[in-house]
């Protein structure tokens, strides 16, 4: 299977303090992998040297066929990116949103226009492509913001918990545009903190004071562990961390 | 190029749609330009003044009279004891007490001189200043007629006579001094704060770290930012030229394109100070105290109220370094005394070296990453 994301031994330090402590794994392409772990255990700063807007202190890391130190440039347009913080310009509409969003990608004239007409369709949007994005909910947001990022039809979309308070029906529709996604061949890279959702990814990995304790799908991990939900696995490990926030 | 595009068509979209915005460019300028100038006015007039008349004669009244009636003092007392004139300076009464000993005309007439005192009340240093050059004044107007009248007949003369002959502005129109000047602080905000308020905003809603991990570029970005405001401070520099003329009948005695080629040097310094104050705020309420901070010391550092060589020598450097200093002495020159390109290449050029310094400056701190 094709590697879209292979670590080998990545390491980041601030000073003393050694936020990711080499951490090597391999994601496929098509994959939906979940990158959990408690807060403070090292996922962003992980996923922020993924993404290309940060350095690793030593290790090798390779997003979308290119290094992390030398071709960042390359990965980022490669990678599409959201976060539970962010979603779109609030003051442009759907429609001008995902011009921009389109536009810096590089997508062309014709490009964009039977993109954003796939997404319209894809999100049953009638009207509210002209609407202002801050006049919609959130859960619409977080759909469409979604769709935006994958507009380009990148290798590897980066989650970072997308769907952070998102109500269930929302969150059930948001994970099928992620498994629709895979279909068509990009990966998806999330982290959450909803166990529920860690049930539906194909590979899981569970981080713990900066370290990989755990890498499998589901099912195996709860063999392993002899749990019945991912919830408990995931207490299993967590309890034994040392930091937190 | 193509990104730019983009940039620019997002930022002009959402600069038209913040309504905070449109209402900083469009009536600040014009509230700023009524209300300043006619508030800020250095003229000072209704001194109050007590006088304590101890000779109580023909002169001493006449003295007094003329001081009543020069427009410019109110007689807030009048009296014999020096210390109930004091006492209205306590209470705010009086700025100034003019004392006239005894025995005043007397020693006019009979030794050709005499004297009087003058306290002023100096908390308002300004006023108490101006009131004992004015009170001066008319004492040696006073003089002057007294010694014409003592020695009329014999047709003298005083051996010297000052004249003086006001350049430029000839009636000393205090607006013509002031509103150019306000106008500059107007393009330097709009020019520094208001783009950088703009881009810690992205900061802070979290659109910047999306375009971090995109392929526009950090040049891209930055030119998409700094046009709009670019654009924007040349906009407020016309509003602001036309209310002068609208409101207060003001027209630069030099050219416009002075002025305009002067201002989008100008603006691209200024745009680099406000790149370089969104890289050191993390959210918009830090950008705006560093703002307030700056703004102060480029208003009191800048010449706009206080002239710059009055200043003591270090602050005449620390003004050395102060953007708007050269623009309020370019305006204030090209308004009038109609100065052109070849009197002001000196201050093209300062501005030239800050708008390199000041975007390299913001360019290399933006490019870090961690």
């Amino acid at each position: 299977m094709e590697k879209v994301i292979t670590a080998d031994k990545l390491t980041k330090k601030f000073g003393d303090f050694t936020a990711v402590n080499a951490i090597s794994f391999e994601v496929y392409k098509g994959e939906i992998f979940g990158f959990l772990g408690a807060n403070g255990a090292g996922k962003t700063t992980a996923m922020r040297i993924l993404s290309g807007l940060s350095y690793p202190s030593s290790g090798k890391a390779m997003v979308a066929g290119f290094d992390v130190y030398e071709a960042s440039e390359e990965i980022k347009k490669n990678i599409g990116y959201m976060s539970q913080k962010f979603s779109l310009y609030e003051n442009l509409t759907v429609k001008e949103n995902i011009r921009f969003f389109g536009g810096i990608y590089g997508l062309g004239r014709k490009e964009l226009k039977t993109a954003s007409e796939q997404l319209i369709e894809r999100l049953q949007l009638g009207p509210e492509v002209n609407k202002l994005v801050g006049s919609l909910p959130l859960g619409w947001k977080q759909k469409i913001a979604f769709s935006v990022a994958i507009l380009h039809q990148p290798k590897v979309v980066f989650l970072d918990e997308p769907t952070g308070g998102v109500d269930p029906i929302t969150r059930r529709q948001f994970w099928e545009l992620i498994y629709e996604a895979s279909e068509q061949g990009i990966t998806a890279f999330v982290t959450t903190h909803y166990m529920d959702e860690a049930e539906y990814c194909d590979r899981v990995s569970i981080m713990v004071d900066g370290a990989i304790a755990a890498l499998d799908s589901p099912l195996k991990l709860k063999q392993q562990f002899n749990a019945a939900s991912m919830d408990a696995v995931f207490l299993q490990l967590a309890r034994g961390a040392k930091r937190s926030d | 190029m193509r990104n730019i595009k983009f940039m620019l068509r997002k930022e002009f979209r959402q600069v038209f749609r913040n309504k905070a915005i449109l209402r900083m460019i469009l009536a600040m300028p014009v509230i700023q330009l009524i209300l300043i100038p006619l508030a800020a006015d250095y003229e000072v007039k209704n001194i109050n003044i007590a006088v304590v008349d101890n000779d109580v004669s023909a002169y001493s009244r006449r003295l007094t009279e003329k001081i009543k009636s020069s427009g410019i003092f109110k007689l807030s007392d009048y009296g014999q004891n020096y210390n109930a004139a004091l006492k209205t300076v306590g209470q705010s009464k009086s700025d100034l007490i003019l004392s006239i000993e005894p025995g005043f005309e007397k020693n006019l007439i009979r030794e050709r001189s005499a004297k009087v005192h003058i306290a002023a009340d100096a908390v308002n240093g300004i006023k108490a200043g101006l009131g004992a050059a004015y009170a001066q004044q008319i004492i040696a107007d006073f003089n002057a007629e007294i010694v014409k009248e003592l020695a009329a007949g014999t047709e003298q003369k005083f051996p010297v006579t000052v004249s003086s002959a006001l350049r430029y502005n000839p009636y000393v129109n205090y607006y013509l001094f002031m509103v150019p000047g306000i106008l500059v602080m107007l393009v330097t905000m709009v020019g520094s704060f208001l783009s950088a308020l703009n881009i810690v905003a992205e900061k802070e809603i979290g659109t910047m770290e999306q375009i971090n991990v995109s392929p526009l570029k950090k040049h891209e970005f930055i030119l998409g930012k700094l046009i709009p405001f670019w654009v924007l401070g040349m906009l407020s520099i016309t509003i602001g030229m036309s209310i002068a003329y609208l409101f207060y009948g003001i027209l630069p005695a030099g050219s416009f394109l002075v002025i305009y080629s002067y201002a989008a040097l100008y603006l691209l310094a200024v745009l680099g100070v406000g790149l370089l104050l969104s890289t050191f705020a993390e959210n918009q309420q830090q950008a705006t105290l560093f703002a307030f901070f700056i703004l102060m010391v480029f208003i009191l550092m800048s010449g706009l109220y206080t002239p710059v060589d009055s200043m003591p020598e270090w602050a005449q450097w620390i003004s050395a370094f102060n953007p708007p200093r050269y623009f309020i002495k370019l305006i204030r020159a090209v308004y009038i005394k109609g100065s052109g390109f070849n009197d002001l290449g000196h201050e093209f050029l300062v501005t030239a070296a800050f708008a390199l310094v000041f975007n390299i400056l913001a360019i290399f701190s933006y490019n870090k990453r961690g």
